[in-house]
């Protein structure tokens, strides 16, 4: 079995996915497909690609689902990927230490060369984050994009995950959660940004961010009942009211 | 400006490398070579970068510089490698062999294929240059296209517009000068309510993602409310403040309710419909005569007002005046008139529109009406806002700052595919009209080079004679009766019947009718349909199944076909291709020279004026061409004026490219508006031999930014007016007046009267004349209700999916894994009263046929509405995919169940099933009823028709794209 870090960094990368905001349009997904299929661990093959069942490795799925019915009813849309934890279970079932945690940014990984291909990882994960490559019979995944964030071929901008780069909505962001003063950490701590099913005990490092409260009224200031009722009384005809403005072309 | 998104990226160092850890080299050369071009992977023309490692594309991203999507990028453009790469790539010129839709195909040479179809060109503009029918689909180089076919001398042109947008472009140009879709977009910055009518979620979509994620994640103090009135839950709803989910179709009423709310408060901005919209001028009140309705001008034609201060008619164009706006005014000739605005609120006060009334009808409580009303004019008065930015109107006064009213509106999909599509965009114009919410801070905003004079333009051309050019191009925009293309008995001169009685204001012409037509010679018969990338014969189509029969039919007498040439470009194996006698096989979009030009549908945003371009990003590893490229060589070979010099050779032998950068569509006007002349001329200019080296270096896009004080107001704007002119923009800096009513309408209303020497033909087309062409908004069921006396309750819509756009994304390895089948969508309460569950398969009947699809529960969608996902069902074999993928199994078209017909009137023919003003295909005027299948009925959709055959060697099973390339 795979030890985590001993004495791991204060450093937490990982990512913060606004639900409020996401319109489910699956680019982050796109994205992280195309940058990963030719990255860290490439391919990212693809299966019966033009057939009767296609499928393949993907990073980043989006799940969209409904919550509540009628006027308590929504539509969400839930991106997933891995999510990073800082206890997983995925890294320590594995018996060859090729699913490990690093010690200096918290990213899980896995070491191509060293895996065998046995799934544990993949029961493991309760959040279904894992993806097995088939074709070549290694376990893949999210690698928060190790290599844009470090690449110092790119400029400085282009490092960071492809899948916040790419979001259109801007839901998605990327940035250092072991540190309380970070942005990341500030947006999670003002939005009240939670974890995955924190019960069971893998301290995930993403967080999402909930949907804000809806504006009820315009802009805030509610239009209530009686204001719209008042309007009902209002007296006289509106042409009386405009018969004498004297008004300027 | 240009505003960036906001998404937080925090700058990590590069750890040192941990003892017992895999060693992982992070900075592996990504890219030889980087180039920017214009994504195509739908038609909303983002700005990417393509990375290029070893000939092969390593990555695509979103050019972080450009105006449409400032570095993101949507699923569609990050799955350009699929589509670059496709199986389902033509790779030769084809000529059919065997029966037409059997798909036997042999290849032959580019020049054999050239000198046949120039052969048979030649031949029908040396006799009836209108029997060729040239129509293009999601084109972007109709500057091009639209050009060559008025050169070639046949009206018989158009794009896909007719079935797409054409209800919003038409409402909007002939009422305010501008249009929702991609014309125009609210001031995301500044706004403080956004109402959302339905829209195409696939479309226009970087730029309403990037707005709606910036508008929701201001500050507390800074919120702002959307609101999205949609029968269905998705995409942009799901993430609304409040959800509408209306009854389809009646968007128009629930707008009309609330202008009748706002003027029962009087909460409307009259100081803004006096100065900048046709409030004041005068509409003669004569019933019986011949100008009763038509605005009152003097002897040059030039409205009038009648001025309260001095007693007299004046120009009402003219500053300063004081216009009588209620009462009716005795002209000096005796007749009377009313003010436009009396009209609009005697028309709109009448109980008929009181919420109470029309709230069961469109299926919200009549207080949300009431609410809803109370809130946008609280946003626009009691929540203006004002930027402190002196300016100029057109009368030479100066303003401190621009003041906003920050309620905006964004319309399309939905509104535009009902047959009261027209009026009720109109009608929604209107509501921003007296809000004063039109170009101004925190409002709907316009996008370069609009705004337009409301309603000009030049007028659609008629055929002039054989091997004659047409006068002008063959899209225009009517002023009345005597501009529309009909015959001296009112009959139809174009084969779609566009600017006839029966679609006068059809802007886009109305390709969903061009194969009927064609196929029934009627009103003529054609010789060949010449179609560019446009699946007419799958999910472009109404009927789809009749149309592949059309486009097979013979006439028994001859054994002939009835449509007798078929020739058709596409660079992918689409439904249509089978179809065809010649295939000209098109490249893809990242190996050719493109013009994203404003002569067409360019990439401006509020505050600039911007063109684009493509460039070949990769060269064809097959024998291809680019279609405009073959446009223009065709055109050269058919000695088309304008294609050729006085020596009879080629004006433009390098293609497009040469095109792009010499042609003259006005002296100093070309395609592209960036770096004319000397490089540094913008706009006006004459040609630069530099100019794509230089929109090249420049990432592929030019923008010519907008002084800030002409941003705001620009229909009267001095400053932007005089801005846009210089730069060839518009032709004049006067001022343009915004149309509540619209005096073109009322023209045709009056020919319906009997009025005029052009008068429709008989009296149910005046009948209908006269009840749709209204000048004022007017909101009518849509024509499929008539339906649901027959036993179809239900209305079908469909959605679009944000990553496909259309049929596109079919052969696309990694977009159809997203989404490769579409079920039928159900509310959970209509799934309980028929019986259904999720699972299982049902018949979706309408008046014109079945369709089979299987049914998933939900509950976000308005109670008597189904709706599927559009365009997701394939033909077998289409697209190069195994004839057993589920796109062919478990995914399906409504197309089926749409007819492109009305049923019979009484002498027996059937209008098109558009909406009566515009012609826009009224897709979503559908009404069905659900028929559960029985045990025995086969898990599949039906109809099915017999596979496409497999184009080349089957393709790849197992991809491994990538692989190696993360080698240095």
């Amino acid at each position: 079995m795979t030890s985590l870090p001993a004495n791991p960094a204060m450093r937490r990368l990982g990512l913060v996915i606004d639900l409020d905001i996401c319109v489910g349009c699956h680019a982050c997904a796109v994205n992280c497909k195309e940058w990963n299929a030719g990255g860290h661990m490439a391919p990212l093959t693809d299966f019966d690609a033009f057939g009767e069942k296609p499928s393949g490795v993907w990073f980043n799925r989006i799940h969209t689902f409904e919550a509540g019915e009628g006027a308590d009813g929504r539509t969400v849309h839930f991106p997933k990927s891995c999510l990073h934890c800082a206890e997983p279970d995925c890294v320590t079932v594995c018996p060859t230490g090729a699913s490990f945690k690093r010690s200096a940014d918290g990213i899980v990984l896995v070491n191509e060369d060293m895996c065998i291909g046995c799934k544990l990882c993949s029961w493991a994960c309760p959040y279904g984050a894992r993806e097995f490559d088939e074709d070549v019979g290694v376990m893949k995944k999210c690698t928060l994009c190790v290599d844009r964030i470090y690449n110092e071929t790119l400029p400085q901008h282009e490092r960071v995950p492809a899948c916040v780069s790419t979001c259109p909505a801007g839901a998605r962001h990327f940035g250092d959660l072991g540190d309380p003063t970070s942005e990341v950490s500030q947006l999670v701590a003002e939005r009240g940004g939670y974890d995955l099913m924190p019960e069971l005990g893998y301290k995930p490092t993403n967080k999402y961010l909930p949907p804000r409260p809806r504006q009820n009224g315009a802009c805030g200031t509610a239009v209530t009942a009686t204001q719209v009722e008042a309007e009902a009384d209002l007296s006289g005809h509106p042409f009386l009211r405009w018969v004498d403005r004297m008004l300027t072309r | 400006m240009t505003q960036q998104r906001r998404f937080i990226a925090e700058s990590i160092p590069v750890p040192p490398p941990q003892p017992g850890e895999q060693a992982i080299d992070y900075s592996v050369r990504t890219d030889d070579e980087v180039k920017a071009t214009t994504c195509y992977m739908c038609a909303c023309r983002c700005g990417i970068k393509v990375h290029l490692k070893n000939g092969k594309i390593r990555f695509i991203e979103g050019n972080r510089d450009h105006p449409v999507n400032r570095g993101v990028l949507c699923a569609k453009g990050s799955a350009g490698i699929m589509t670059q790469y496709s199986p389902a790539r033509l790779t030769k010129p084809l000529r059919r062999v065997g029966e037409r839709g059997a798909g036997e195909f042999e290849e032959i040479e580019w020049e054999e294929a050239l000198a046949v179809v120039t052969e048979r060109l030649a031949r029908i503009r040396a006799t009836d240059p209108k029997r060729l029918a040239f129509f293009t689909g999601r084109d972007q180089s109709q500057a091009l296209t639209g050009w060559w076919a008025s050169r070639f001398g046949t009206p018989n042109f158009a794009a896909h517009g007719g079935f797409c947008s054409v209800n919003m472009a038409a409402a909007g140009l002939y009422s305010i000068g501008g249009a929702f879709w991609e014309f125009g977009e609210p001031d995301w910055e500044h706004t403080r309510y956004f109402l959302m009518f339905g829209v195409a979620e696939d479309h226009d979509s970087n730029p309403i993602k990037i707005g709606l994620g910036q508008l929701k994640s201001r500050p507390k103090e800074n919120r702002a409310k959307f609101v999205s009135v949609n029968p269905i839950r998705t995409g942009y709803s799901a993430i609304a403040d409040e959800w509408l989910g209306i009854k389809p179709g009646t968007d128009g009423l629930l707008v009309l309710s609330l202008i009748h709310e706002l003027l029962r408060t009087d909460r409307i901005d009259l100081e803004f419909l006096v100065r900048y919209t046709n409030a004041p001028w005068l509409v003669i009140q004569e019933p019986g005569s011949e100008e009763h309705g038509l605005i009152y001008r003097n002897q040059e034609g030039d409205p009038l007002a009648l001025d309260r201060d001095t007693g007299n008619y004046v120009d009402a164009l003219q500053p300063g005046i004081r216009p009588h706006l209620i009462g009716p005014a005795l002209l000096p000739d005796g007749r009377q008139a009313r003010s436009v605005f009396e009209l609009l609120a005697a028309r709109y006060l009448d109980p008929q529109y009181a919420p109470d009334k029309v709230a069961p009808q469109i299926g919200i409580p009549a207080e949300t009406i009431r609410r809803i009303a109370r809130e946008l004019a609280e946003v626009a008065f009691e929540q203006t806002i004002e930027i402190k930015q002196p300016w100029t109107d057109w009368a030479g006064r100066h303003h401190d700052s621009f003041v906003g009213r920050p309620v905006s509106m964004h319309a399309m999909r939905g509104v535009s595919a009902h047959s009261n599509g027209f009026q009720t965009c109109r009608a929604i114009h209107v509501l921003q009209m007296l809000l004063g919410s039109i170009d101004c801070p925190g409002g709907w905003r316009y996008k370069p080079p609009f705004p337009k004079t409301p309603g000009s333009g030049p007028m659609p051309s008629p055929m002039v004679g054989p091997n004659q050019p047409l006068g002008g191009m063959p899209l225009g925009f009517p002023q009345g009766p005597n501009d529309l293309l009909v015959d001296a008995l009112g009959r139809p001169q174009r084969i779609d019947k566009a600017y006839s009685w029966e679609a006068p204001l059809a802007l886009h012409g109305l390709m969903h009718m061009l194969i009927h037509n064609a196929w029934k010679a009627d009103p003529y018969p054609i010789d060949t349909l010449f179609l560019y990338m446009a699946n007419m014969a799958w999910n472009s189509s109404m009927n789809t199944a009749g149309t592949m029969q059309m486009l097979t039919d013979k006439d028994p007498a001859t054994g002939d076909y009835r449509i007798p040439f078929v020739i058709y470009s596409d660079a992918y194996y689409s439904e249509m291709v089978s179809f065809a006698d010649i295939i000209l096989p098109d490249t893809t979009y990242l190996e050719r020279w493109d013009c994203i030009s404003l002569l067409d549908r360019p990439i401006s945003h509020a505050d600039a004026a911007a063109d684009a371009i493509r460039q070949p990003v990769v060269q064809p590893d097959r024998d291809v061409r680019a279609f405009q490229d073959v446009l223009l060589d065709l055109g050269a070979r058919l000695q088309l004026p304008g294609m050729v010099g006085e020596d009879g050779r080629p004006l433009y032998p390098g293609g497009l490219h040469d095109y792009i950068l010499k042609h003259e569509r006005k002296p100093g006007i070309g395609m592209l508006s960036g770096f004319r002349g000397d490089g540094n001329e913008i706009g006006r200019g004459k040609p630069n031999p530099d100019q794509i080296k230089r929109y090249v270096e420049n990432g592929c896009f030019f923008q010519a930014t907008i002084p800030e004080n002409a941003r705001y107001y620009r229909y009267g704007n001095k400053d932007y007016l005089t801005w846009a002119t210089a730069r060839g923009l518009i032709d004049s800096p006067d001022t343009m007046v915004l149309q509540l009513y619209s005096e073109p309408m009322r023209k045709f209303q009056l020919a319906a009267e009997g009025f005029g020497p052009k008068q429709p033909p008989n009296e149910v087309d005046a009948a209908r004349i006269r009840a749709y062409c209204d000048p004022l908004p007017v909101w009518y069921p849509p024509f499929g209700e008539a339906e649901t006396k027959d036993g179809f309750p239900l209305h079908a819509l469909t959605q679009r999916p944000m990553h496909m756009y259309h049929s596109w994304g079919t052969h696309n390895a990694w977009l159809r894994q997203l989404q490769a089948r579409n079920p039928i969508f159900v509310h959970h309460k209509l799934a309980g009263k028929l019986d259904l569950a999720d699972g299982d398969w049902v018949w979706i009947e309408s008046a014109h046929g079945r369709v089979k699809a299987e049914v998933k529960l939900m509950d976000g969608v308005h109670e008597d509405t189904i709706w599927t996902w559009n365009a997701i069902g394939k033909r077998k074999g289409a697209w190069n995919l195994d004839p057993e993928a589920p796109e062919a199994k478990q995914g399906f078209l409504l197309n089926h169940v749409i007819s492109e017909l009305l049923p019979p009137r009484e002498d027996g023919y059937r209008y098109t099933n558009s909406d009566p003003v515009t012609g826009q295909a009224a897709w979503f005027d559908l009404k069905v009823r659900l028929v559960k299948c029985g045990p025995d009925e086969i898990a599949a959709t039906e109809p099915s028709f017999a596979p496409q055959k497999q184009l080349g060697p089957a393709p790849v099973r197992t991809l491994r794209y990538g692989a190696g390339m993360n080698k240095p």
